[in-house]
């Protein structure tokens, strides 16, 4: 759990910090009259959709550190009464992972060019990119479900082994994150492929589709980086 | 001013046109705070029938045929399970959440309505599924509440075909229900708190709610992960906690797993799952003592920074409820340690609670018996949470009545009376008529005495040495026969105790056509939600502008006013708000 505990104290900080700094330490008994509006509400829209994200983005932290910390776990169990029980014989990483690996990182530089040229208004650039970035993504989930194959075929069960196990829940998991991902990315997308100019709420899917991809990248390069050496 | 007023956008509010959009498909915070209220205390009811068909069986063994040993602990789990999770957790952050937190802040809705209703509606298919796991075959999972493996999915506990995978996709439901719920919880206090109201200003109900629901998003995905593993370990026959067992006389194909570690997961959500249903009940009941002591809170800064501290503290003790499962000791040693210190900040709230009582104008309305029966019960519950946190004690006390006690009287009863307080004081807001005070102060009393007449004796049971979860006890030669004696006494007094929550739903049900109509602000409260033009509030709360706020939310007896308390929205040249203490009925 030591893995769990210092992700969430590091939120927990963060958040502390945070608290610390919107002066936690006011006397509001003794204050009177409105603020100039720094502590006040700029409300809804973009704003909100952003910090919502970001929230999220700490709820699937906390659920992805739950899962690498119940990996480590499993992976070392301690001894009882000198009795060793490890039994984790690590899963031979199909090679197709690299490939995946290259295509979510395009996902993203996709992603990322599409941000950069809406905030240039190139409009379609920004298409391109957006396009570029779902596609890799589409791409980069069918080589996992290749990945899959090859394990099965290689005789890797899910039953026979934990690190086998662990291997399908990790990366279906950060795959059904990445469907989620795509369903915003296809509707943002429709959109922009039916309009000439994006409107708000497309700019705003795309900047949280970046952000989204980018963090989904990092997931992943952590539990492949697991997977690798354990 | 760099005020921008997006949050003033009335025109993009979509006001509801039918009835259906209205009451049932609706995006109103409101409508959805009563569904998932209603929900909450419906599916609250059931788990009272369970209970009550297990004290049946303790106090009165060999009577009743219809309760065997299986389903015996089918109602066991089952109570637990939504007692914790379905209804307490909704109704306080699902109900008062989505009641309190926009109306509160100043806000018009939440942020995300859509994502809101959507929220609701994957809880009630959660609520389903939960209930539909009564009738498949073998009956819903008597695994207990905590769900340990490896009996949990052995073949020999009850429900361990159908019943246990129901009961982990309604929690997988449950949990994706309530992260669509807290985004807009966070991200509205965050957001759309209206012109002057500072984090500083907020109500403690609103600062309860908030860091419940953090707590709540962080601590959730570990019951999730949990209950993926388990179900995969079930369907899948992967090992993630199943060790090589042998069930009903046959080697399982599991091997080498971990039961400590799904206690590790569980707990890990588990504890913080306390202060999930403990946070807003400080939060709620705080007001109440103000609101009705016609004083302000004492220490408003120190009640913000324990809530800020038992937040963050509550996930770094989540093992003292392993101190007997075999993990190493020098982690008791560490967990005993936590565990001692959140009582600090606990303790100070308590203080504060007292210390705004002392010498205030204490009415004693229903809601505030409410409150000071919760200040009273959790002082006792806290007490004996002192002797389970130390390790040397909890271990012969484990896994008896005195855990039952204990946790009941502190997560169970006093977060219920903080409800019943809340709903008798809020009641008036909603419906814009008030509940009978009559019945209100005898449902209060049968509640309370009747709880103590529940809970106290189990304390002394416990220490006797008598086990929770057992069916039976037949002939013991450490416990005493009036052992029996006690549990038909506690049973009398627990069928008491639910057949006056009868007069409750009574009251709530009468009030609302024949109830004594209310003005605004019937109980001369500042916070913003009794400033509302109309009673009960319409949709997009405040007419056609955001009210202002100018202080903080504890103006009780300040000099120079005519009445006793200042709204937080009445502006400090004395100009009393437009939309000040109108009424409108019907």
């Amino acid at each position: 759990m030591n893995i769990t505990v210092a992700a969430v104290a590091l939120v927990a900080g963060i958040y502390v910090w945070w608290l610390a700094v919107r002066r936690l330490t006011t006397k509001p008994w003794e204050a009177q009259g409105t603020y100039d509006g720094r502590d006040t509400a700029q409300m809804a829209g973009p704003a909100a959709a952003r910090i919502g994200l970001w929230v999220f983005l700490a709820v699937a932290t906390s659920f992805f550190a739950l899962f690498i910390t119940a990996y480590l776990m499993r992976m070392n169990p301690e001894a009882v009464k000198g009795v060793d029980l490890r039994d984790w014989r690590p899963v031979a990483d199909p090679a197709i992972l690299w490939v995946t690996t290259a295509l979510l990182v395009a996902g993203s530089c996709g992603m990322q060019l599409a941000s950069w040229a809406l905030r240039r208004g190139d409009f379609q650039r920004a298409r391109a990119g957006m396009l570029a970035g779902g596609l890799f993504a589409i791409a980069f989930l069918a080589g996992q479900w290749l990945a899959w194959r090859q394990l099965q075929a290689a005789g890797y069960y899910a039953a026979g082994n934990p690190a086998n196990a662990f291997f399908y829940v990790l990366t279906g998991l950060h795959g059904l994150h990445l469907l989620g991902g795509l369903f915003v990315w296809g509707r943002a997308a429709s959109r922009m492929y039916q309009g000439s100019t994006a409107g708000d709420s497309t700019r705003l899917s795309v900047e949280l589709c970046t952000v989204y991809w980018h963090y989904l990248l990092l997931v992943w390069l952590v539990l492949f980086g697991l997977l690798l050496i354990t | 001013m760099s005020y921008v007023a997006i949050a003033d956008q009335h025109a993009h509010m979509h006001d509801p046109q039918t009835f259906l959009t209205r009451y049932v498909w609706s995006q109103d915070h409101k409508v959805i705070a009563i569904q998932y209220m209603v929900t909450a205390m419906a599916i609250g009811l059931v788990a009272i029938g369970l209970s009550m068909m297990m004290r049946l069986q303790l106090g009165f063994p060999d009577t009743f045929h219809f309760i065997n040993p299986a389903n015996y602990h089918q109602f066991v789990t089952m109570h637990g399970m939504i007692m914790v999770v379905y209804l307490l957790t909704a109704l306080f952050l699902g109900g008062f959440g989505n009641y309190l937190i926009p109306l509160m802040c100043g806000a018009r809705d939440m942020v995300f309505p859509y994502l809101n209703m959507v929220s609701y509606w994957v809880y009630l298919l959660a609520v389903l599924v939960l209930v539909a796991s009564f009738f498949v075959p073998g009956g819903s999972t008597g695994a207990g509440w905590t769900l340990y493996p490896p009996q949990a999915i052995l073949t020999g506990t009850p429900g361990a075909g159908w019943g246990i995978i129901l009961m982990l996709v309604s929690l997988a439901f449950f949990i994706v229900g309530f992260t669509m719920g807290g985004l807009n919880y966070v991200v509205t206090v965050l957001q759309a708190r209206t012109r002057g109201m500072t984090l500083m200003r907020m109500p403690l109900s609103v600062w309860g709610i908030f860091m419940a629901t953090i707590l709540a998003l962080l601590a959730f995905p570990a019951l999730l992960v949990s209950a993926i593993m388990m179900a995969l370990d079930n369907q899948l026959g992967t090992s993630f906690f199943m060790p090589a067992i042998m069930s009903l006389g046959e080697q399982t194909g599991h091997k080498g797993g971990s039961p400590l570690l799904f206690q590790h997961l569980f707990w890990f959500f588990g504890h913080p799952e306390v202060y999930i249903v403990a946070l807003p009940a400080f939060g709620i009941v705080s007001d109440l003592i103000s609101v009705h002591a016609r004083r302000h809170i004492f220490g408003y800064r120190m009640m913000v920074w324990a809530i800020v501290a038992i937040g963050v503290l509550s996930f770094v003790v989540w093992a003292h409820h392993m101190y007997v499962s075999g993990m190493n000791p020098y982690f008791g040693f560490f967990f005993a340690t936590t565990t001692l210190i959140i009582a600090i900040p606990t303790a100070l709230k308590v203080y504060n609670w007292v210390l705004t009582l002392w010498r205030g104008d204490v009415h004693l309305t229903v809601p505030m018996l409410f409150a000071i029966g919760f200040v009273f019960t959790f002082i006792n519950g806290g007490l004996t949470g002192l002797f389970l946190g130390n390790v040397t004690v909890d271990v012969p006390l484990s896994d008896t009545y005195f855990v039952i006690a204990h946790f009941h009287m502190v997560m169970g009863v006093s977060p219920v009376l903080v409800v019943c307080g809340a709903i008798y004081h809020w009641y008036p807001k909603m419906t814009g008529r008030m509940t009978s005070e009559v019945l209100g102060k005898l449902h209060f009393w049968l509640t309370f005495v009747g709880t103590y007449a529940i809970f106290l004796p189990m304390h002394y049971l416990g220490i006797l040495g008598l086990p929770r979860r057992y069916y039976e006890m037949g002939d013991t030669y450490f416990l005493p026969d009036s052992v029996q004696s006690m549990n038909a006494a506690i049973s009398v007094a627990a069928l008491f105790v639910a057949a006056s929550q009868l007069i409750f739903l009574f009251n709530l049900a009468w009030s609302l056509k024949h109830g004594k109509p209310a003005d605004g602000n019937p109980w001369r409260a500042t916070t913003l939600e009794w400033q509302t033009p109309e009673t009960p509030p319409r949709h997009g709360n405040w007419g056609p502008e955001l009210p202002v706020v100018y202080r903080w939310a504890y103006e009780f007896g300040a000099p120079g006013h005519k009445e006793d308390f200042v709204p937080q929205n009445e502006a400090p040249d004395g100009r009393v708000p437009a939309t000040h203490g109108q009424a409108s009925h019907g």
